[in-house]
C-alpha cells in the first residue's frame, strides 16, 4: 500500500437558510472582527479587489469589473451582504462573482482547493462585518 | 436590382454586426506596443535569432538540420504557423506547432526530444511562427480538427475552478476591464510564442492558458494535453482574420 498524503479534510459546510435575498443567521458563532475582514477582502484569500474597488482598504491596485463597494453597508443589511458573499449566483445565475461558500457543482477544481469553499464560515462573518462599515 | 444589391451587401451588414476581433496588442500600454513594434528592442527577437541558428544546425543520428529538409524557412515556412493546430495523419492526432516541431526533431532528425517550454523548442517555434508574421490565421477545415475544435469551444464556455468562471466570462464579456491591475484582452493567441514582461522570457500559448486555468483555481492540463490543443483550435477560429504577430510582447 502506498501512503497517500491526504489534504486535511475541510469540515462540512455549515447549514444556512436563505430568506428572500438574505441569510439572517451568522454562519459561525464568532465575534466577527472588522480589521480581519478588511485584511481578508484585500488578501489572496478573498481577492475581492480583483473585481471591486474598495478605496477604504488603502490598496494601490483595484479592479473595475464590478461596482465599487464604497457605500455598500448603507445599501444592504448584514443579512443581505451575507448571501451576496456566500452565493451571489442565487440572485444572478449568470454572475461572474464567485460563490465564496460553496463546494458542489464545480468543475475541474485544482486539487489544493477541492472540497473547500473559498472562505470559511468565520472568514465570511469577518468580511460581512467589514462590509457593514462601508457607509 | 435592389434585391441584388441587398444580396451583395448582406455579408457586409453581417460583418458590421459582429465587431472585428482585437489583438491583445490593442489592449497593451504604449510602452509595450513600442517594444513589439521595434525588432531591435523586442526581446522576443533574441529567441527568433536563436531559432534561426538551430534551424541550420545538424542534429541527431540523421546529422541533418531543419534546413536540410525544408531549405529556406522564409520560403518554406511562410504561412505555416497561421494554419496550426491541424490534424496530422502520421501522428493520428491534432498537433500544434510545438508538437509538429517536436515530431520532426524526434522522428526525422532522430535527435533527443526537446521538452515543452525548453529554450530550444521555444526558439524554433518562434522562428518558424515569425515567418508567418502579418498573415491571417486560417482555421483548419479537416474533419478531425473540426471535431476537436468543437470540444475546445465547449471548454471555452464551461465554468471551471473554485472561482467558477469560464474563459468566456473574462475574454468575451470583460475585455478592456481591469482585473486588479491587469487589463483583460479578448484572449487571442495570435502573438505566441510571446515575450511577457511578467515572465521576463518568451513563453508558449499553452503556458499562458495554463496561467488562466490556475487563475480561476482550476486544475491546469499538462503541456501538450489534448484539452489545450482543442482550446488552441477554438482560439484560432474565434480570432478570425487576426494576423500572426510572433514574437508579440505582452505585459
Ligand atoms: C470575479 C469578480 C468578482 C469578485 C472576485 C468579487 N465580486 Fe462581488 N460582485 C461582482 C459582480 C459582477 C457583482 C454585481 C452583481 C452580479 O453580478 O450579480 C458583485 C456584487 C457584489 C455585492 C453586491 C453589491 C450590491 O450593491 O448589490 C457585494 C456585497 C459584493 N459583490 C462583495 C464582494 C466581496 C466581499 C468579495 C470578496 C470576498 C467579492 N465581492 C468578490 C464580481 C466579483
Ligand atoms: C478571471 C479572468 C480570466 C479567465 C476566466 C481566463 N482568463 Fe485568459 N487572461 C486573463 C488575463 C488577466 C490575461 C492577461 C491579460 C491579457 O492578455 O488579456 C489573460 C490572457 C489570456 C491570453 C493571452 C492574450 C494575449 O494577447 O497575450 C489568452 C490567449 C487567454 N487568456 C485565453 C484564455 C482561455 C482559453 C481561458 C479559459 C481556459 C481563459 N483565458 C480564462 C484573465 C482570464
Amino acid at each position: 500500500m502506498q501512503a497517500v498524503a491526504a489534504e486535511p479534510a475541510f469540515p462540512p459546510l455549515a447549514a444556512f437558510r436563505i430568506d428572500g435575498d438574505a441569510i439572517h443567521a451568522p454562519l459561525a458563532a464568532i465575534a466577527a472582527d472588522v480589521q480581519r475582514g478588511r485584511d481578508i477582502v484585500a488578501s489572496r484569500d478573498g481577492n475581492c479587489l480583483l473585481c471591486h474597488a474598495i478605496p477604504e482598504t488603502g490598496a494601490r491596485f483595484m479592479g473595475d469589473i464590478a461596482l465599487p463597494l464604497s457605500g455598500v453597508g448603507a445599501r444592504l443589511s448584514a443579512a443581505q451582504l451575507r448571501l451576496r458573499v456566500v452565493d451571489q449566483a442565487r440572485l444572478n445565475p449568470d454572475t461572474v462573482m464567485p460563490s465564496y461558500y460553496k463546494v458542489d457543482g464545480l468543475h475541474r477544481v485544482a486539487p489544493a482547493f477541492r472540497g473547500r469553499p473559498i472562505l470559511s464560515a468565520a472568514q465570511i462573518e469577518d468580511v460581512v462585518a467589514f462590509l457593514q462599515t462601508l457607509k | 436590382m435592389r434585391a441584388l444589391c441587398m444580396l451583395l451587401l448582406w455579408p457586409l451588414l453581417l460583418a458590421a454586426q459582429t465587431p472585428a476581433p482585437r489583438s491583445g496588442l490593442e489592449f497593451a500600454s504604449a510602452d509595450v506596443r513600442a517594444l513589439q513594434a521595434d525588432d531591435f528592442a523586442n526581446p522576443g527577437m533574441l529567441w527568433v535569432a536563436r531559432g534561426e541558428k538551430l534551424w541550420n544546425t545538424p542534429a541527431g543520428r540523421s546529422a541533418t538540420s531543419c534546413a536540410g529538409c525544408h531549405r529556406e524557412a522564409p520560403v518554406s515556412m511562410k504561412g505555416v504557423a497561421a494554419r496550426y493546430p491541424r490534424f496530422d495523419r502520421e501522428a493520428g492526432a491534432v498537433l500544434n506547432l510545438e508538437a509538429r516541431i517536436k515530431r520532426c526533431r524526434e522522428s526525422r532528425q532522430q535527435a533527443e526530444a526537446l521538452p515543452h517550454e525548453s529554450e530550444d523548442l521555444l526558439a524554433l517555434t518562434a522562428y518558424v511562427a515569425h515567418q508567418s508574421r502579418g498573415q491571417s490565421l486560417v482555421p483548419a477545415k479537416d474533419v478531425a480538427s473540426v471535431a476537436a475544435r468543437e470540444r475546445g469551444r465547449e471548454q471555452y464556455f464551461r465554468r471551471q475552478g473554485q472561482m467558477n468562471l469560464a474563459c468566456m466570462h473574462c475574454h468575451d464579456r470583460l475585455a478592456g476591464r481591469k482585473l486588479l491591475s491587469d487589463t483583460i484582452s479578448e484572449g487571442h493567441g495570435n502573438g505566441y510564442p510571446a515575450y511577457r514582461l511578467e515572465w521576463q522570457a518568451l513563453g508558449s500559448l499553452q503556458r499562458r492558458l495554463r496561467a488562466c486555468f490556475t487563475g480561476v483555481r482550476a486544475e491546469a492540463p499538462a503541456f501538450g494535453a489534448p484539452e489545450l490543443i482543442e482550446l488552441e483550435l477554438y482560439l484560432v477560429q474565434r480570432a478570425g482574420p487576426l494576423r500572426v504577430e510572433t514574437p508579440a510582447v505582452r505585459r
